[in-house]
């Protein structure tokens, strides 16, 4: 995949977090705001793109584990006001237990079918939240009574080293034997059998992990934002969100997720004065690289050397 | 009474399923291709007749008629701007071709609904209907709207299965969905068939959509839903079957109508999504499946 080492890639990533957990010495609380949502955003981005890129499964339903995991938490802390790292470790939990359950159709079905069992996936959870609204609040949202801090400063390094230590421990993990393993599986699922891998467990394995952090981060993002909503959580529209941040980025990078995401959410907000259509640009722009170039920004820069 | 009542209503919206699903069986059948910009296609030619009626102050005939040419219009960007330059890419690898086209026309799906919701907003849009007043039919108050959509549901689907197994063009959608390679040893251009196909489709969606319109009414949060809908009938009558995608539309449409009627309009959904669930485990092929 790219001409750089894992260890220089992870080097090159720790300056880069090390220079952005100086930004809040120098940039405004509102940007600092923005930012921590991007970072929680480039965790779901690349835990999805475990899935996908390396697993080679068309999970249309990320946001079927970020929603488990961000309103078990919401739920837990509405009902019985626990600490709080109990209730984003249930929510964790919960993802996981979640991911499990997703993953038991795609160890049967594949491709579209596999796509189709994760949409419907999202879409039951949806109609759960809406229709259980006593529980869940509903359309209207869950308010949680606790968040972690009220500082932006504080808010956002918890985000960056969130981020980090998840990317880290992801673009490690892509580049293990286990990642390459993976990457077999997904493209040539009965070679891979053939070579001797068990693909079932590999693929178990990614969705378990997958599902880990994209709850951890759903129940982080639940206690910063003070609230979770069917909008901000499970709306398809969210998930294809994510999708975008990870096409434009690069697949099969994990880091260019990071990218993609953070460049989405800034793109949002230049595009803020258009209004509505800010979104509609934003998915142009995804399916333009789609189009044209189909490896995303990361892919322009490793993979430019060889010849697609 | 109520009985009656669940068969008529029931009998209208599975016909309209069987007609949305029909186009998009007939897509993948044929050329492969999972098109997740269904609903919003549709609901363009909805907001197009709507808007006709509106803001031009047309009649309905002339209404419903934009609604379909805006359906076929936009069925033919889909391909030529979406889907054939994929298709053809040397960029992608062929075994993620599948994948590229999932990704890319859920975006197009997704512009165009920011697109409908920011010039016509996110109100429902209930178009005129063409035929107007109450049937009474083993007493049963039936709009007229009803019968008439469900009558130009078969009277569209008989007219595309003659199309398909009597003339010499559509012998050739036929094959091409059995075999590809076979069609085009015998002279067959492929891709004249796709865009025939295609043609098709742009049709059958704009006709799904204004009797949607004039039966239900949308608005531009109807795109996941109705893409969510056809997905699932057509998966479980069978990917590529489109006999298969009948049999499931009026499976769907009718254990839709009875949970409506007989738990919760807020639960209609819900059984259908689990009995997808259920097929895909037990037999991911559907119930006449072929690939």
């Amino acid at each position: 995949m790219g001409s750089l080492s894992t260890t220089r890639v992870l080097l090159i990533g720790l300056v880069a977090v090390a220079l952005a957990s100086f930004l809040p010495l120098g940039v405004s609380g509102y940007i600092l705001g923005l930012l921590t949502i991007a970072y929680y955003f480039g965790v779901f981005a690349m835990a999805w793109d475990l899935l996908f890129g390396f697993a080679g499964e068309v999970n249309f339903g990320p946001t079927f584990l970020i929603g488990t995991g961000a309103y078990t938490a919401g739920i837990l802390d509405n009902l019985y006001q626990p600490p709080i790292w109990i209730c984003v470790a249930a929510g964790a939990l919960a993802a996981v237990a979640g991911g499990v359950v997703l993953a038991l159709p795609a160890l049967r079905v594949r491709g579209p079918y596999f796509g189709l069992t994760t949409l419907v996936a999202v879409l039951m959870l949806q109609n759960f939240v809406v229709v259980d609204a006593s529980l869940t609040g509903g359309e209207i949202g869950l308010t949680v009574p606790d968040v972690i801090t009220i500082s932006d400063a504080k808010n956002y390094e918890i985000a960056l080293w969130f981020m980090a230590i998840s990317g880290a421990i992801l673009f490690a993990l892509s580049r293990s034997p286990v990642g390459l393993i993976l990457q077999a599986s997904g493209q040539d699922a009965v070679q891979a059998g053939a070579l001797g891998f068990n693909v079932t467990k590999h693929k178990l394995t990614a969705f378990v992990i997958s599902a880990f952090f994209s709850g951890l981060a759903g129940a982080l993002l639940v206690f910063y934002l003070g609230s979770a909503s069917v909008g901000t959580f499970i709306d398809i529209t969210v998930g294809v969100q994510i999708i975008i941040a990870v096409v434009i980025g690069g697949r099969r990078t994990i880091l260019g997720a990071v990218l993609g995401a953070i460049f989405i959410i800034a793109m949002s907000e230049a595009l803020r004065p258009v209004g509505d259509l800010a979104n509609f640009i934003v998915f142009a722009m995804a399916l333009f690289v789609v189009l044209t170039f189909p490896n995303g920004f990361f892919g322009l820069l490793t993979r430019s050397k060889e010849t697609s | 009474m109520l009985f009656w009542q669940i068969l008529i209503d029931g009998f209208a919206i599975s016909s309209l399923y069987a007609l949305g699903a029909t186009g998009f069986a007939l897509i993948f059948g044929v050329s492969g291709v999972l098109n997740l910009s269904h609903g919003a296609l549709m609901v363009a030619a909805v907001v197009a007749a709507w808007a006709a009626g509106n803001d031009l102050h047309v009649g309905p005939y002339a209404g419903a008629l934009i609604g379909v040419a805006v359906g076929f219009v936009a069925s033919m960007i889909t391909y030529f701007l979406i889907v054939r330059p994929l298709q053809q890419s040397r960029k992608i690898r062929e075994e993620e071709k599948e994948i590229f086209i999932l990704t890319a026309t859920l975006l197009w799906g997704i512009m165009l609904q920011e697109l409908i919701a920011y010039f016509y907003t996110n109100n429902a849009k209930t178009v005129a209907p063409i035929v107007e007043g109450v049937v009474r039919i083993v007493g049963v108050r039936t709009p007229a709207n009803e019968i008439f959509t469900a009558v130009v549901c078969w009277l569209v689907i008989g007219i595309l299965w003659l199309l398909v197994n009597r003339t010499r063009a559509g012998k050739a959608v036929l094959a091409a969905s059995m075999n590809p390679r076979g069609v085009t040893l015998l002279g067959v251009e492929l891709s004249q068939v796709y865009i025939a196909v295609w043609a098709i489709y742009g049709v059958l969606v704009g006709v799904a959509g204004v009797l949607l319109g004039m039966f239900l009414g949308v608005s531009s949060y109807s795109v996941g839903p109705l893409t969510a809908s056809a997905f699932s009938i057509v998966v479980l009558g069978g990917l590529g079957s489109v006999s298969g995608a009948l049999i499931a539309a009026y499976v769907v449409g009718y254990l839709e109508t009875l949970t409506a009627y007989l738990i919760s309009p807020a639960y209609r959904t819900i059984p259908a999504l689990l009995l997808l669930v259920a097929v895909m485990y037990i037999s991911p092929r559907g119930l006449l499946g072929r690939r």
